[in-house]
């Protein structure tokens, strides 16, 4: 017993020192990159996690244009607007619901007149392709007792949650389904629960589903847009920002044609287009 | 606050800690008096939740013994669903993930008992068994106190793994933890800082009571 706590011990200890070596290390390595690159060093990007697929692509493009160097951090909106009022080392922030940069603007914590909707997301009904259930059928397909789980982002932060949310409700099935949600904390985390298959459906952003990483796994049926509104994208420089220029330079990158397409191509809607919305 | 939330982690972390006090005892008397000479693989195995992160745990839970896996598909077959969005599934995972938490302390209340007692025990014609419950155990009460209010804190502690399989639904996976969270996300600081207080003042609580109860039980806990 004595022997193994020793152990434990050794190992803890190796860990703990070894832990701050690393984060050294990766620290000069990063500051050598900021020196090298031209012009505008390290860009640090939050961005919500449905932009995941899109946004790696994006940043690789913009490093091999610019030579600078994008370190992206994916993950919840909500997570990234707290962590930024605590004064987290962000220089952009690629938010999935707009009203979040413009908290931050109101809040002065961002660039003023920096927010710009980058784009509208969508979301539809997934199931993997070995599930039963048929998603053509819309949502009624969910009314099977056959689908036990049904997963959602966390409405009460997540922006797809809450159109998911939205749109189960103006359909009339939300207080039938209600028993069966599960809640991912992101829209990444739902829909790793319905790929998993620990879920049977799952209702996501259209964004991860046509990735290459799940567009071939399953089926989706696309939500109609007048179920809920629409999900604006806000992005927004961070007054704090480390980098500024960086920042500056990587939101206009945002606004080129070329970005616009691959944006497109990933399943948001065009900036500046608004879809058109009726009443169900 | 959300006394949902708060009342589940209370229960979740009671079953914990009845199912350590019955699983923990026989592996720790193993563990302590066992001669096999493999038997350090077994420690190893116990203390490894101390050193795994709950990802790991959480990511075998939802994927290795999801439903497109052989050993999630017998689960389900047994039991008629997976692991991941139920209380058992938190259940299963806070068990293996305290395990250390009860097993080492206990073992080394049992370490601490003179041999010779046990002996004598036996000798006087007392069965195994019989000096197990009314020798050994009631000379290292104090480890096994120690192992049961670690597991149990642990529990009301635990977060990671709950993220990753829970799925938050209420009153069957929402636990305090991760309701702190999700205010915490949704800017709702006044009732993340009430809950976070109340879980703050409560392990205090606990913790105090402890020490001040049993001055031996923690010591236990910490001997090298």
């Amino acid at each position: 017993m004595k022997s193994i706590q020793f152990f434990a011990l050794t190992v803890l200890a190796g860990l703990a020192i070894a832990a701050p070596m690393r984060y050294a290390r990766a620290r000069n390595a990063a500051s050598l990159q900021r020196a090298a690159a031209k012009p505008c060093g390290t860009v640090t990007v939050a961005a919500a996690s449905d932009l995941t697929y899109a946004m790696n692509e994006i940043a690789g493009n913009f490093e091999k244009a610019t030579g600078c160097t994008v370190r992206l951090s994916m993950g919840s909106s909500g997570n990234f607007l707290t962590q930024i009022e605590n004064g987290a080392p962000f220089d952009v922030f690629f938010s999935a619901d707009v009203a979040y940069p413009k908290k931050l603007e109101a809040e002065g914590l961002a660039a003023p007149g920096s927010t710009y909707v980058y784009a509208i997301g969508k979301i539809v009904l997934w199931t993997r392709n070995d599930s039963r259930v048929d998603v053509g059928k819309g949502f009624s397909a969910l009314r099977d007792p056959a689908v036990r789980k049904i997963a959602i982002a966390n409405p009460a932060h997540a922006p797809y949650g809450r159109a998911a949310e939205e749109a189960l409700r103006h359909s009339g099935v939300y207080e039938a389904l209600k028993g069966r949600l599960v809640l991912g904390e992101n829209i990444s985390q739902a829909a790793e629960f319905v790929e998993s298959g620990n879920a049977d459906a799952g209702i996501l952003a259209l964004s991860l589903v046509v990735s290459p990483a799940m567009k071939d796994k399953g089926r989706a049926w696309n939500i109609p847009e007048n179920l809920y509104a629409p999900i604006e994208q806000g992005a927004v420089a961070v007054r704090a920002a480390a980098n500024p220029q960086g920042a500056r330079q990587f939101l206009d990158y945002i606004k080129l044609d070329a970005t616009v397409a691959l944006l497109e191509r990933y399943g948001f809607a065009l900036a500046g287009k608004k879809l058109a919305r009726g009443k169900p | 606050m959300n006394w949902q939330a708060i009342a589940l982690s209370l229960q979740l972390a009671v079953c914990v800690a009845g199912i350590l006090l019955a699983v923990g005892l026989p592996i720790a008397y193993w563990v302590t008096f066992s001669q096999w000479r493999w038997k350090f693989l077994v420690e190893a195995i116990v203390a490894l939740p101390l050193v795994l992160p709950p990802t790991v745990l959480g990511y075998y839970i939802l994927v290795g013994l999801g439903p497109r896996h052989f050993a999630g598909r017998v689960w389900q077959s047994w039991f008629g669903h997976t692991l991941p969005f139920t209380f058992g599934g938190l259940l299963v995972a806070s068990v293996l993930y305290s395990l250390p938490f009860a097993v080492q302390p206990i073992s080394a209340g049992f370490e601490a008992v003179d041999r010779r007692l046990i002996e004598a025990s036996w000798t006087l014609g007392a069965s195994r068994l019989a000096t197990f419950f009314r020798v050994l155990l009631p000379l290292s009460s104090a480890g096994a106190v120690t192992g049961i209010v670690l597991s149990f804190a642990h529990t009301i502690g635990e977060f990671g793994v709950v993220l990753m399989v829970g799925g938050n639904i209420p009153g069957v996976t929402r636990t305090v933890s991760i309701d702190i969270y999700d205010q915490a996300q949704a800017a709702n600081y006044d009732v993340a800082n009430r809950t976070a207080l109340a879980l703050l003042l409560f392990s205090f609580l606990v913790l105090a009571t402890i020490y001040g109860t049993n001055r031996r039980a923690l010591s236990l806990w910490r001997r090298p």
